[in-house]
C-alpha cells in the first residue's frame, strides 16, 4: 500500500493544528491592527524617501519620528504628518526631514490640509517606492530566468568579517565554490539598536552592520559573481530586532532575496518586548511578502536552549504559528522558509532516525515551503573531524527529505566565525552528499509503525495539543509561561515597549494597502 | 618505547617522528608556485620535510593540507599550568557542604555580558537542565541562581548583584573575536571596585576561550574553559566563600 505520506501522519491532527494556529494569530492580529511602533513609522519615512543622518550621526528617519513622538503625534502616524508637511511646504520628504533635524520646522505645528488631500499626496509618493520594489522583484525573476539558479536545497553560507569589503571577497570565493545564498551576519548587538546605522562599515564584532549601503555593496558583488558562475546568487540578511520593518524596507529597495524574519524570535532570544515585536513583524512581513523575499523563521533557536528531542513539538507548533502570521501579511507558502534544525545530541541511539522523522514531517506538513534547515551547533565541540561528520549526517537528512535552504554547517563551529577554507570544505561536503544521494528519498519508504513513523506521529500529536492549549490561553500568556524555548517573557517587559503607540482613528499607513491590496 | 619527558615531540606512528598535520589557505593564485610557497612557509614554522598532500584552487586563493615534522621539543617535566585549585564535589556534596559550612542559601548571579548574545555557556552552568546530564545551579538545594540572560550591560549586572546581595557573580563570554571580551571583563572588575564590593563577591568568568590564567590576570577569582560543568563552578564558589570567610 502506498501512502501519500511516508510518515502516515493523521491529517485531522494537521488540520486541527492549522486551525488552532489561525485562531491564535487572529487574536494577536486584532492587537496588531490597533497599534503602531516607532520602527513602523520610521519604515514609512524610509519608503517615502527619507535617508541619511544628521550632524551627530542620527538617522533622519529617527529624527523625524522622534519629533512626532515627542509631540504626542505618533498615534496619528508619520504618513499623516509628513504628508501634510509636503502639502503645506511643497518640499520633498527628505528636505522636510533635513529641516526638522536643523530645528527649522516642526511638522506638528503646520496648518493642516484636508485628510483627503494628505492621503492622496502620500499615496502618490508611496506608489513610487512600491513600484521600485515591484521592479526589483521583476529584475530578480528576470535574472533567474536568464542565469538560472542552484538546485534545492540551496547552499547557504555566512560571511561575518565585520568589514563589508572583506565580506565581499569571502562571499565571492564561497560562490565560486558553489554557494547559492550568502548571508551577511550582523554584528553582535545590532538587533538591540533602535536605529539602523548608515553608510558602508568596516568595523563589527562577529558580523557586519546591516546598512543600506552595505546591502548595495554586497548586492552588486553577488550580481557580478553570479554572472561569472552563471547562476543567480541570493543575498540574505537579518530582519529582526528593534528595526524589523526598516531592515525589510532597505532589503526590498536593494533587492535582497532572503530575510531572517521570525514573529517570536526577538521576544524570546533578544528580550524585545512582545507587543513591539508582534506589531513590527507584521509590517516587515508585508514588505518581505510584496518584495518576493523568502523569509526564514527561527525555530531552530529553540533547540539551542531547549532539548531537541523533548521539545521537538514546540518547533512544529511555532512553524504552524509562523505560517499563519506570514499568511496574514500576504506571504505565499513558496516564500516561507520555515526553520528547524539538526540539534539532537549525537550520542543518542538512533538519533539520526529521529532527525529524519522531524525533517520529513516538516516537509509533509508544509509541502510548498522552502524549509530552512539549520546545522548542528549545540553539540559541536571543536573536534573538527567529528564536526565534519555531524555536518555530513545533517546533509544526508536534508537530501533525503527535500529541504529548501541548507544552512551549511562548518566544521569549525564553536571555534570561530568561518575561515575561507572552512566554507570550501563545508560546500564540498554538501555537494558530495547531495549529488551522491540525490534521489535516495524517492526510493525509500519508512516502515509502518517503525521508529521514524512513530516518532513523527508523536511529535505532531504533542504539537496539536500545545496549539490547542495556546488557543485557549492566548499567545501572550503562553510566552509569559515560557512554553517556547523554555524562555519566559512578560507582556510589558523587555526592550522597546516605549516605541509602541495606540493608533488614532485617523491613522493610516499607505503601504499596507498598496502592498497587501486591502485595508488594515 | 621509552619517552624522554625532557624532550617531547609529536607522535605520528613512530616515537619522535614529530609528525604534524596542518591546513591553511594562502591568498595567492593556485599553481606550482603556490604549493612551493606553502612548503617554504611550513619550513619557516620550524617544521621539516613538508609534504603537501592535498591542495585546491579556491580562485585567487589556494588551500593546502600539509604534513611535516616538528624539530622543536618541550621539557614536559618543567610544565606548570595555573588551575582552579579546588576539590570538585558532586551536586549532593556541594549541597551538604553548604548545609554544614555556610548554613544559608548561596546567591549566585550570572549573565552573558556586553554585546554577547550567546547564552549556551551560562545556560549550561545555571539552568535547571544543565548540560550533558550535569544539572545546572538552579537545581541545587541551597543555591539561589539568577541567570540574567544575554547582552546584559555590566552596570545592570552589578546593580542586580547588589540588589540580591549576591555571593558570587558568573560572567560568560562566548564571542571573543578581536578580543572584544577583554575590555568588557575588565570593565566589570572596575565597576565592582568602584562600588566597593569586589572583595565581597566571588567573581568568576567562563567561556570556550577563557583560561584560569587569563581570568586571574584580569582580576577574577577563577576562570573556567570548555568542558566545565555546574559542579566545577559550584565547588569553587562554596569553598572560596568559606576560605575567604564570606559566609
Amino acid at each position: 500500500m502506498k501512502h501519500l505520506s511516508k510518515l502516515n501522519l493523521d491529517q485531522t491532527l494537521i488540520d486541527s493544528s492549522r486551525n488552532s494556529a489561525r485562531k491564535i494569530v487572529d487574536e494577536v492580529q486584532k492587537f496588531i491592527d490597533l497599534h503602531t511602533t516607532t520602527a513602523t513609522e520610521r519604515t514609512i519615512a524610509r519608503l517615502l524617501g527619507v535617508d541619511g543622518v544628521d550632524d551627530i550621526g542620527k538617522p533622519l528617519p529617527n529624527v523625524l519620528v522622534d519629533s512626532i513622538k515627542e509631540g504626542n503625534g505618533l498615534g496619528r502616524g508619520l504618513a499623516y504628518w509628513l504628508g501634510n508637511a509636503v502639502v503645506q511646504t511643497g518640499d520633498t520628504p527628505q528636505e522636510i526631514a533635513e529641516k526638522v533635524s536643523r530645528k527649522e520646522l516642526d511638522i506638528l505645528r503646520l496648518p493642516t490640509a484636508s485628510e483627503e488631500k494628505i492621503k492622496e499626496t502620500v499615496t502618490d509618493m508611496a506608489k513610487v517606492a512600491v513600484e521600485k520594489i515591484a521592479n526589483n522583484r521583476k529584475k530578480r525573476e528576470e535574472l533567474i530566468s536568464v542565469l538560472g539558479e542552484g538546485r534545492k536545497p540551496y547552499l547557504y553560507v555566512i560571511v561575518a568579517t565585520g568589514n563589508i569589503y572583506e565580506d565581499v571577497e569571502q562571499a565571492k570565493s564561497a560562490v565560486r565554490q558553489g554557494a547559492d545564498i550568502i548571508a551577511v551576519i550582523r554584528t553582535t548587538g545590532q538587533s538591540l539598536l533602535d536605529y539602523v546605522p548608515y553608510g558602508p562599515t568596516t568595523e563589527g564584532f562577529g558580523g557586519t552592520y546591516a546598512t543600506q549601503e552595505n546591502f548595495r555593496i554586497m548586492r552588486k558583488a553577488l550580481d557580478e559573481v553570479g554572472q561569472e558562475v552563471g547562476r543567480y546568487i541570493r543575498l540574505c540578511n537579518y530582519c529582526s530586532g528593534l528595526c524589523m520593518p526598516e531592515i525589510a524596507a532597505m532589503g526590498a529597495m536593494e533587492r535582497l532575496d532572503v530575510m531572517l524574519n521570525d514573529a517570536l524570535y526577538g521576544i524570546l532570544f533578544r528580550d524585545i518586548n512582545m507587543q513591539r515585536t508582534l506589531v513590527d513583524q507584521f509590517f516587515s512581513r508585508v514588505i518581505n511578502g510584496f518584495a518576493g523575499i523568502i523569509i526564514n523563521t527561527g525555530e531552530d533557536n529553540y533547540l539551542t536552549t531547549a532539548d531537541a528531542v523533548e521539545e521537538a513539538h514546540t518547533v512544529l507548533a511555532s512553524q504552524f504559528i509562523n505560517e499563519q502570521f506570514a499568511l496574514k501579511a500576504g506571504i505565499p507558502e513558496e516564500q516561507m522558509g520555515l526553520g528547524h534544525a539538526f540539534e539532537m545530541n549525537p550520542d543518542i541511539e538512533n538519533g539520526f532516525l529521529l532527525e529524519l522523522a522531524q525533517a520529513q514531517m516538516a516537509r509533509e506538513i508544509f509541502p510548498k515551503a522552502p524549509l530552512k534547515y539549520m546545522p548542528p551547533t549545540k553539540y559541536m565541540t571543536g573536534n573538527i573531524f567529528k564536526g565534519h561528520l555531524q555536518d555530513a549526517m545533517f546533509n544526508l537528512v536534508s537530501i533525503m527529505t527535500n529541504q529548501g535552504i541548507q544552512l551549511l554547517g562548518m566544521l569549525t563551529e564553536a571555534i570561530h566565525t568561518p575561515h575561507l577554507h572552512d566554507r570550501y570544505l563545508s560546500l564540498e561536503n554538501a555537494k558530495y552528499i547531495f549529488n551522491n544521494a540525490r534521489n535516495l528519498g524517492d526510493e525509500i519508504m519508512f516502515k509502518e509503525g517503525g521508529i521514524i513513523q512513530t516518532r513523527a506521529q508523536e511529535v505532531l500529536k504533542k504539537a496539536e495539543e500545545l496549539l490547542r492549549q495556546i488557543e485557549r490561553e492566548g499567545l501572550f500568556a503562553t510566552i509569559e509561561q515560557g512554553k517556547f524555548g523554555g524562555v519566559k517573557r512578560s507582556r510589558t517587559g523587555g526592550k522597546g515597549l516605549d516605541g509602541v503607540a495606540k493608533k488614532d482613528p485617523g491613522y493610516f499607513n499607505p503601504f499596507i494597502e498598496l502592498m497587501l491590496g486591502g485595508e488594515r | 618505547m621509552k619517552v624522554d619527558l625532557t624532550k617531547v615531540k609529536p607522535y605520528g606512528d613512530t616515537l619522535n617522528d614529530g609528525m604534524v598535520q596542518l591546513s591553511f589557505t594562502l591568498p595567492v593564485p593556485y599553481g606550482d608556485e603556490a604549493i612551493e610557497a606553502a612548503r617554504q612557509l611550513v619550513r619557516k614554522m620550524g617544521l621539516e620535510e613538508p609534504s603537501v598532500v592535498y591542495s585546491k584552487d579556491l580562485v585567487g586563493f589556494s588551500y593546502f593540507i600539509v604534513y611535516a615534522k616538528a624539530t622543536q621539543t618541550v621539557d614536559y617535566t618543567k610544565i606548570e599550568v595555573p588551575k582552579v585549585d579546588v576539590e570538585v564535589m558532586d551536586k549532593e556534596q556541594v549541597e551538604e557542604y553548604i548545609r554544614e559550612n555556610i548554613k544559608r542559601n548561596v546567591v549566585i548571579v550570572g549573565a552573558c555580558t556586553g554585546t554577547d548574545a550567546h547564552t549556551v555557556g551560562i545556560d549550561a552552568i545555571m539552568n535547571m537542565k544543565g548540560y550533558a546530564g550535569h544539572y545546572g545551579l538552579e537545581r541545587y538545594e541551597g543555591i539561589d541562581a539568577y541567570n540574567l540572560g544575554s547582552q546584559v550591560p555590566n552596570e545592570e549586572l552589578v546593580a542586580k548583584a547588589i540588589e540580591l546581595n549576591a555571593d558570587a557573580i558568573l560572567v560568560s563570554q562566548v564571542v571573543t573575536q578581536k578580543d572584544v571580551h577583554i575590555p568588557n571583563l575588565t570593565q566589570l572588575v572596575e565597576l565592582l571596585e568602584a562600588e566597593g564590593i569586589r572583595d565581597k563577591v566571588i567573581l568568576v568568568c567562563g567561556g570556550p576561550r577563557i583560561s584560569h590564567e587569563l581570568a586571574k590576570e584580569l582580576g577574577y577569582d577563577a576562570g573556567f574553559g570548555a568542558g566545565t560543568f555546574a559542579e566545577d563552578v559550584a565547588s569553587f564558589v562554596v569553598t572560596e566563600m568559606v576560605k575567604r570567610k564570606l559566609v
